[in-house]
């Protein structure tokens, strides 16, 4: 559990993170979204020291992190950031293996610890190990980026719009990877974006800042359906809300018995999906299916019914 | 900034004063003299000294810009493309001879006097204009260079109105380099009997009389700096123009 | 018409041309003693044509060779073929030469030899360019050459010429001074370095210095070289007299101290300059990232921004090496020593060939020193350059 303590910092007169609290659990993915200026970035990098606070404490399952040299502190903390940060003169083993070695892991634990993770974001071991950055893909550079930063399984992962060099569809295809090994490492993600639509589709719960104050810290779907404040609303878009709402909610929850004509949905599919292909394909209903046979169906009203659910 | 507001003046007087009444410093400069030696050099004014330095790096530089910046503009044509890597392995390979040494071998071809000095200057000051005018000229913004012949310049204007004046501070900066190297090399063209201000180091050096040393060494170490310093301001401001 | 031109290298042209002019020009000269100027002879004349036809031949077919543009190593065998021709002639004319004049005479290559060389070199420099050696290769090239050189000049084929004779009448002084340019040059190097290095990493992490710094050396750089050498003159030996045991040192107005300490002085912007422009080259997101991964400073130093702006400190020191053989001349006026001793007492003399004596060697150490670390920058680059 990693606990923010009444958190600022003040550069001259200016407090660009304001007393900020907020606690975050094991296991889960917060993304802090805010325009630029509001503060995100200041407030992660408080985070491993590499910013001071003005004053407050992080604690980190319970100890403070003014405790440990920020140094020591760093090395326990994942840190993945915008443009990867790869160092150019290393390969992908030496950059993935980096804060191992740091921490005098022996070369045998290092070099299987490589292969573990390159595994994890699919890519060949045998064929990446010993390759240089820049003999990569955009999309390579990021995953390796983000490989690096979890080698030594660190209790924390930050990461500092991880997506921002990436154009669109991988940017996607990243996102839902990243999804993919959280849950299967349970690890822990603090992770700043200016993006709202990224932030909802990747966050367990979402942090809004504005300002340097924290205007609403909650779970996605209540982010969309009762925004704390008219920038909340701004940043969520009025007009797309009930589309967002949608796209948070999949096919299973709503599935219905009875027989439709049409094209099948996965129930893996949201309810975004399902709302466009019915209004595609022009039917009221489509068949929806669970591992490839179909189980029910999927009506335009349901779809309808959830996307006012909140009044 | 401030320091080379007040420096600027100071030096420039001392040099001033320097070259037209050397009498001035015999205080200065009289205890490093031989006992009962001259402290001022004699044989030739300063001024006459440092005219004709100035005139041959003058003629040298002028002639090794024009020279060069034609070549530069050859080399990057379509048409002397073929030339290309060759003036680049003249290029880095001469800017390795020492131009002392091309000075000295230029004596045994033309004899002694301001000619080899004249023809080492330009043979080696031709070498960073050349480089930086290419480099200049072949970095050319392409959104630029694309307006140039969208609104339908012609290759004629496109270099004399788009591609010559974006490549000056670049350009400029050899010229800078350039002249800078001819200064010192000048002084040294006094060994082989040309009139420059390297005359008075040379004679104090032959007869142990460090005032002389001291005289022509801070003339021409002066000229260089200030000359350094004002085509430094002149670039800065060329291309404070062109930043906007 | 498009045939032909694509398939004459414009080089080529341009080397044949100037090339058939040079042989036009003087190829030796004779003189009766070595301080007297000579009378030029062109290169037919030189001797009997038992040695002048094969040897102009020789010439001509290589910047013939040197035409074809699509054959490289045609070409490249050309400006071997072309040398070769030029040695033939050289080391088998000067003896006959020699026989018919007088016993003080002296035979030197003349300026159609000099350009003839310039022009194979440059062709060869041309063809080597194009074939894009590595920098392994460009060694062992560089080596070959320098072999070739040494055991030319060791076999006596030459030794009839004027600089060989000053050289053979030199022969202790010449390795004295050889030894004394490169304590020169390479001491300041090494001393810059110990200097310069630790100010650059100081500099990179302090503004204020670097703002103090960097200034103050561009101007020393300026100062031109025989001012510097000349003005170290009585800071040294007022040093000399005044500091005990400075003496005992050789630290003396006159000598190795000043030349040795003015080449430090220019060495020390490109030293310095270069080492913190090379650690500024490091991507602000690989310094971020290896800061937020728990690296101490130490750390960021040594495994980031060291080895990312190795080529860039290096070229400094290619910079100040070049720079320093070349400047080391200069210490041959005030008692420094070096080749330059060679070169001021030919010109003080008017003795050409020992002004050869003094400039050739330097000019030779120059373009090795140029190329070896040149190779080195190479290899240090080795990681592919980013593509973002």
């Amino acid at each position: 559990m990693i606990e923010i303590d009444q958190i600022t910092k003040t550069y001259g007169t200016v407090n660009a993170v304001d007393a900020v609290s907020m606690t975050v659990e094991t296991g889960s993915i917060t993304v802090i979204v805010g325009t630029s200026g509001s503060g995100k970035t200041t407030l992660l990098r408080m985070i491993n020291r590499l910013e001071e606070p003005t004053s407050g404490e992080v604690r980190i399952n319970g100890t403070s992190t003014s405790t440990v040299k920020p140094h020591l502190l760093r090395r326990r903390i994942g840190y993945a950031i915008q443009g990867h940060g790869l160092f150019p003169h290393h390969t992908v083993a030496r950059n993935i293996g980096a804060v191992p070695e740091l921490l005098k892991w022996s070369r045998d634990e290092i070099n299987a610890r490589v292969d573990e993770l390159l595994a994890l974001f699919s890519m060949d071991p045998a064929e990446f190990r010993d390759r240089f950055p820049a003999e990569l893909s955009g999309g390579q550079q990021q995953r390796v980026g983000v490989a690096r930063a979890l080698a030594s399984r660190p209790d924390l992962l930050l990461m500092d719009e991880p997506f921002g060099a990436l154009d669109p569809i991988i940017r996607t295809r990243a996102q839902e990877d990243l999804r993919h090994i959280q849950r299967k490492l349970g690890s822990t993600i603090m992770l700043v974006t200016h993006d709202m639509e990224e932030a909802i589709s990747l966050g367990d719960r979402v942090a809004v800042m504005d300002g340097g104050k924290l205007v609403q810290y909650a779970p996605p779907a209540e982010i969309i359906s009762r925004p704390a404040t008219d920038f909340v609303a701004n940043m969520v878009g009025d007009v797309e809300r009930p589309l967002r709402l949608l796209s948070l909610i999949s096919v299973a929850e709503i599935i219905e018995p009875g027989e439709a004509d049409g094209e099948a949905l996965p129930e893996t599919a949201s309810l975004r999906d399902a709302l466009s292909a019915c209004l595609w394909t022009g039917c009221d209903a489509l068949p929806a299916t669970r591992g490839g046979t179909v189980v029910g169906r999927v009506t335009l009203k349901a779809i309808r019914a959830r996307a006012g659910a909140h009044e | 900034m401030k320091i080379g507001l007040i420096l600027r003046p100071v030096l420039i007087a001392l040099l001033l004063a320097l070259v037209l009444r050397p009498d001035w410093f015999v205080p200065i400069f009289a205890p490093f003299a031989p006992a009962g030696g001259p402290v001022i050099y004699q044989r030739a004014s300063m001024l006459s000294l440092s005219l004709s330095h100035l005139g041959i790096v003058a003629l040298a530089s002028a002639a090794a810009t024009i020279v060069a910046v034609m070549l530069a503009i050859l080399v990057t044509r379509p048409a002397g493309a073929a030339f290309r890597p060759l003036s680049r392995t003249i290029t880095n390979m001469g800017q390795t001879f020492p131009p002392v040494a091309v000075l000295a071998l230029a004596v045994p071809a033309l004899g002694f006097g301001a000619g080899p000095t004249l023809v080492a200057l330009f043979l080696y000051g031709l070498l960073p204009i050349f480089e930086n005018a290419v480099t200049a000229l072949t970095n050319l913004p392409r959104a630029t260079m694309e307006a140039a012949r969208g609104i339908g310049l012609s290759r004629w204007q496109r270099l004399l109105r788009v591609e010559l004046p974006l490549a000056l501070p670049v350009t400029l900066t050899g010229i800078r380099l350039s002249i800078v190297i001819a200064l010192g090399t000048a002084t040294i063209g006094s060994t082989v009997a040309a009139r420059t201000l390297g005359e008075v180091i040379i004679a104090g050096l032959l007869t142990n009389n460090t005032a002389y040393v001291l005289q022509g060494g801070l003339i021409v170490g002066l000229f260089a700096v200030l000359i350094y310093d004002a085509l430094v301001q002149l670039e800065a401001y060329l291309l404070g123009r062109m930043g906007g | 018409m498009m045939g032909i031109r694509t398939h004459l290298s414009p080089p080529g042209l341009l080397f044949a041309i100037l090339g058939l002019a040079a042989l036009l020009a003087p190829f030796m000269t004779l003189a009766a003693n070595r301080i007297v100027a000579g009378d030029g002879i062109v290169a037919w004349r030189v001797a009997g044509p038992a040695i002048t036809v094969p040897g102009v031949a020789a010439v001509m077919i290589g910047l013939a060779m040197g035409l074809v543009a699509t054959w490289t190593r045609l070409r490249l065998l050309g400006a071997v073929f072309g040398l070769a021709g030029l040695l033939w002639l050289l080391s088998r004319s000067a003896p006959i030469l020699l026989t018919q004049a007088g016993e003080y005479a002296r035979v030197s290559p003349a300026a159609g030899f000099w350009c003839l060389l310039v022009i194979f070199m440059l062709l060869m420099a041309d063809a080597l360019a194009a074939l894009k050696p590595g920098p392994f290769m460009r060694a062992v090239l560089l080596f070959a050459v320098l072999a070739a050189l040494v055991l030319v000049l060791h076999s006596g084929l030459l030794s009839d010429l004027s600089v060989l004779q000053e050289f053979s009448s030199r022969r202790d002084a010449f390795f004295t001074e050889f030894q004394r340019h490169l304590g020169l040059a390479f001491g300041s190097l090494a001393a810059a370095a110990l200097i310069g290095f630790p100010l650059g990493i100081l500099c990179h992490h302090r503004a204020g210095l670097q703002g103090a710094t960097l200034p103050v050396l561009s101007f020393l750089q300026t100062i031109p070289s025989l001012a510097m050498f000349g003005l170290m003159i009585p800071i040294l030996g007022w040093v000399g007299n005044t500091v005990p045991g400075a003496q005992a040192i050789g630290i003396a107005g006159i000598g190795f101290a000043p030349a040795f300490l003015a080449l430090l002085l220019y060495s020390l912007l490109p030293v310095v300059g270069n080492t913190v422009a090379g650690l500024a080259a490091t991507p602000p997101a690989a310094l971020e990232a290896a800061r937020g991964m728990g690296m101490t400073p130490r750390q960021r130093l040594l495994r980031v921004e060291l080895p990312l702006g190795l080529p860039i400190i290096l070229t400094g020191l290619r910079i100040v090496l070049v720079q320093n053989i070349g400047l080391a001349v200069i210490a041959g006026l005030i008692g420094g020593g070096g080749f330059g001793t060679f070169v001021f007492q030919g010109l003080n003399q008017t003795a050409t060939d020992l002004i050869l004596l003094g400039a050739l060697p330097t000019v030779v150490l120059a373009l090795t020193a140029a190329i070896l670390m040149d190779t080195l920058v190479e290899l240090t680059r080795r990681i592919p350059e980013e593509t973002a």
